[in-house]
């Protein structure tokens, strides 16, 4: 019997000097797109550039896009993909390509910056009850594997780096603000610095988180809600101009 | 200089090489002291290894087990390592931690939560309370998030994708560090008062791992070149559940909270062998038993179809294993089509940690250069003979904290160091070697033949003849590992990334195995065959291995008697 084998098509090279090199693989049970891209590193290709860390999907370093789907490459079995003609790996398209898979992601721990971090309030006792860490803990199981980023069309499509900080830092600051303890506010944050507004809803970056946060519905409209709650309430508006802004 | 040796240079006052839990602890006690700090780590900033650990962080909090506390704690700790810890380092781990955990949580960690709204603890192999802070299977993510969060706050200066290549000089006084930048390949030098070594362990230089890919054993590597003493190198641990099928997956961690949450080993007969083994502890024995029971239990052909035991939790209430491991039911949902709630997994031994490494004064961290500071999995003295599940997260903070205050003390009190720029030129040509070589050996193949080595020489269970012929062995891959070649450019080339590592892994791997086939004696994580008792004078010594020339040089030291208080401690029951 003939071995199982499978071709992988992979993008080569970086923005400048992109080619497409297709890599045959032999299969074996199990196996993941990632496994495959380590066998065309040892066998046939040793400068084939792929991050990666953990291979058990809990860094969040493997993000590519297979068959035109953005993917963790460790989490991706071979034989879920229809083998009978090649598959596609490519880099994240949101962000530049440094080489091969490699992407430059530098540009989300500039947002990161941005948030305003963990604030207790002053005098707290540090208890809590588990159903109000149950729905921050959802955030919490983020692995920063910034699909989500990859596949927001705001960033994707319109390149909004510079107004909007993207679904990963809605779930940080939907962490930080639903923090039990946290005595901060970051709406204004939120509206002016990472453009909430841009968001459009369509959930997109739900589709494709491998924690199954639910990005949308739990942290963004919920943080949607604080702001258009502050900032466009009609009470608080007719309050603002003729206090003035608080 | 050519262009190609050119390199840009960083002056600071305390480098953290790594980026793990204790590297970004010790950044932030060093910044707090308002040192001038800068990171280095070989992944993005959060992808560290300590992002794997998934059961606990083990403190005597007292807030589940009243009863427990930090003597209890000190006890467990030491018995687990079968007495040859460093005890110092066991009463200030025990004493610490929960000062520890309170801190992360006021930085914002958010642990499992009793109904009183305190943090919840779960029971862990080896003690003897529930004493594992967790939060579910993934409390190492919430660790290194909580400290990545602390430290951007805080300012650290990171340098990401950066590796560390050798350690820089003034006369015997570490200066700072020679490394390149994985994304283009670029050179770059630090100049530091103080360096803490925080680089995590080497069990990538055996075949079936937990480790990720980092665990080359970079920052033992480099502080034995530059002349520092690693202790307790025989001591390896093989965790007893790691995934064994499908093959892609093998090795990858199966935590011990599954066993802590009450799950059961069987063997292929459905007998609960552990109580064969360790009848009053079972499955929640220590991590050196119970990976040799399980060992034992395939070897006599009892084993489950590919090789392992069964583990089972599929007693317990679906919702509930969803709940409290949920990285487990995805995990062997996905990658070994089965469902845990529904049917055991199949688990066998995997390399998981070294409780050797470099050799460090308890309270500082100090280690027997001056100027090099160590803490973490790269340190040796905590654990022993054998680490209790739990010890290593709380570890990484208790004496990352510490070493993080010990250099930037040092550095305070220590002027600017002077490094003669010979060293960056030898450095950079040994760096660049394997590009300049028109045919060679692949990096790949060696790699591979390490880990078959090692895996099969000097494994769980050990004998002289096999330790001997991978010592053989390894003298062959060091001459092989002279001729590595390869093609391509600097621009991001893992084939050039692994030669490093190739370098790092052979010297830990030479060092395992001297120290391994000199302790003729079996004791914790180290079993020896030949050699199956625990022998009484063996406990009264360490093992130090340091270079000399370029041979390594092995040597035994005295244990230092422990304080009357704490020997009443042990003596203690429970």
């Amino acid at each position: 019997m003939e071995e199982a084998t499978a071709t992988l098509r992979v993008f080569r090279g970086d923005q400048q000097t992109a080619r497409v090199v297709d890599y045959q693989v032999r299969l074996t049970p199990g196996m993941v797109v990632l496994d495959a891209i380590h066998a065309i590193q040892a066998n046939q290709s040793p400068d084939l550039a792929v991050r990666w860390n953990c291979k058990a999907a809990k860094c969040g370093s493997c993000s590519a896009e297979v068959n035109g789907k953005p993917r963790l490459l460790c989490k991706t079995r071979m034989d879920s993909l229809p083998l009978d003609q090649p598959i596609t790996v490519f880099p994240m398209k949101a962000f530049p390509v440094i080489k091969d898979l490699v992407t430059d992601v530098s540009w989300n721990y500039e947002v990161n910056r941005k948030i305003t971090p963990f604030r207790p309030r002053p005098g707290v006792a540090w208890k809590m009850d588990q159903a109000d860490v149950d729905r921050v803990q959802e955030f919490r199981k983020c692995i920063e594997c910034f699909l989500c980023q990859n596949v927001c069309h705001v960033l994707r499509e319109h390149d909004k780096k510079k107004e909007f900080g993207g679904p990963r830092f809605f779930v940080r600051t939907a962490a930080l603000e639903m923090h039990p303890l946290d005595g901060a506010n970051r709406t204004s944050q939120l509206r002016e610095q990472l453009g909430v507004g841009y968001c459009n809803i369509t959930k997109c970056c739900t589709e494709v988180c491998p924690e199954e946060i639910h990005i949308t519905d739990n942290a963004i409209i919920p943080l949607k809600e604080r702001v258009v709650d502050e900032f466009y309430d009609p009470l608080t508006m007719i309050a603002r101009k003729i206090f003035g802004a608080k | 200089m050519t262009p190609a040796l050119q390199y840009e240079t960083h002056e600071c006052d305390v480098l953290i090489i790594g980026a793990g839990g204790a590297g970004l602890r010790a950044a932030i006690e060093a910044l707090a002291h308002d040192a001038r700090v800068a990171v280095v780590c070989k992944s993005l900033l959060g992808k560290a290894h300590t992002v794997m650990a998934e059961g606990g962080l083990a403190a005597a909090m007292a807030c589940v087990d009243r009863a427990d506390n930090w003597r209890a704690h000190f006890r467990d700790t030491m018995r687990g390592g079968k007495l040859l810890n460093n005890w110092r380092m066991a009463q200030l781990h025990a004493q610490e931690a929960p000062d520890r955990v309170r801190e992360l949580e006021q930085w914002g960690a958010l642990f499992d939560r009793t109904s009183e709204g305190d943090i919840l603890q779960r029971a862990f192999g080896g003690h003897s309370y529930k004493r594992l802070c967790h939060v579910g299977d993934r409390t190492g993510l919430e660790m290194i998030r909580t400290l990545q969060d602390r430290g951007v706050e805080m300012g650290f200066d990171v340098f990401m994708e950066c590796t560390i290549t050798r350690l820089l000089q003034d006369g015997d006084r570490v200066a700072g560090a020679f490394g390149y930048w994985r994304s283009s390949g670029n050179l770059i030098v630090f100049k530091a008062k103080a360096i803490v070594m925080a680089t995590g362990g080497i069990g990538k230089s055996w075949k079936i791992t937990s480790n990720s890919w980092e665990c080359t054993g970079d920052g033992m590597a480099l502080a034995y070149e530059a002349g520092s003493e690693l202790l307790d190198m025989e001591f390896v641990q093989f965790h007893p559940t790691g995934m064994v099928w499908p093959p892609g997956v093998q090795g990858i961690l199966v935590t011990e909270a599954v066993r802590g949450e009450g799950g059961i080993l069987r063997n292929k007969s459905g007998e609960r062998f552990m109580e064969r083994y360790d009848p009053q502890r079972l499955e929640l024995s220590t991590r050196d038993i119970v990976s040799r029971s399980i060992y034992t239990e395939v070897k006599e052909g009892r084993g489950s179809p590919h090789g392992g035991a069964f583990l089972d939790i599929s007693h317990k209430p679906p919702d509930y294993v969803k709940r409290k491991l949920p990285s487990m039911y995805h995990q062997f949902k996905e990658l070994a089509d089965v469902d845990i709630t529904k049917g055991p997994m199949e688990v066998g031994p995997t390399c998981h940690y070294v409780m050797g490494g470099i050799r460090v004064d308890a309270e500082t961290g100090q280690s027997s250069l001056p100027g090099l500071f160590a803490a973490g999995e790269v340190a040796a003295g905590l654990h022993g003979a054998n680490r209790l599940g739990g010890n290593s997260l709380s570890d990484l903070l208790v004496f990352g904290r510490r070493a993080g205050l010990a250099a930037s003390e040092y550095a305070k009190s220590s002027s600017s160091p002077v490094i003669d720029s010979a060293q960056m030129e030898e450095a950079a040509r040994q760096l660049l070697a394997p590009f300049d070589r028109s045919e060679g050996e692949n990096p790949y193949a060696i790699h591979h033949d390490l880990q078959e080595v090692m895996q099969n020489l000097v494994g769980i269970f050990r004998t002289d003849d096999d330790l001997r012929r991978a010592l053989g062995e390894l003298e062959k891959l060091k001459e092989r590992a002279k001729r590595v070649r390869v093609e391509g450019s600097r621009v991001f080339n893992p084939g050039w990334h692994l030669c490093q590592d190739i370098r790092f892994m052979l010297i830990v791997s030479e060092a395992c195995t001297h120290a391994a086939l000199a302790r003729r004696e079996s004791r914790g994580a180290h079993s020896r065959l030949d050699f199956p008792k625990t022998e009484e004078d063996w406990g009264k010594k360490n093992q130090v291995i340091v270079k000399k020339g370029d041979t390594i040089n092995l040597f035994s030291v005295p244990r230092t008697d422990m304080p009357a208080d704490l020997q009443q401690i042990l003596s203690d029951e429970k």
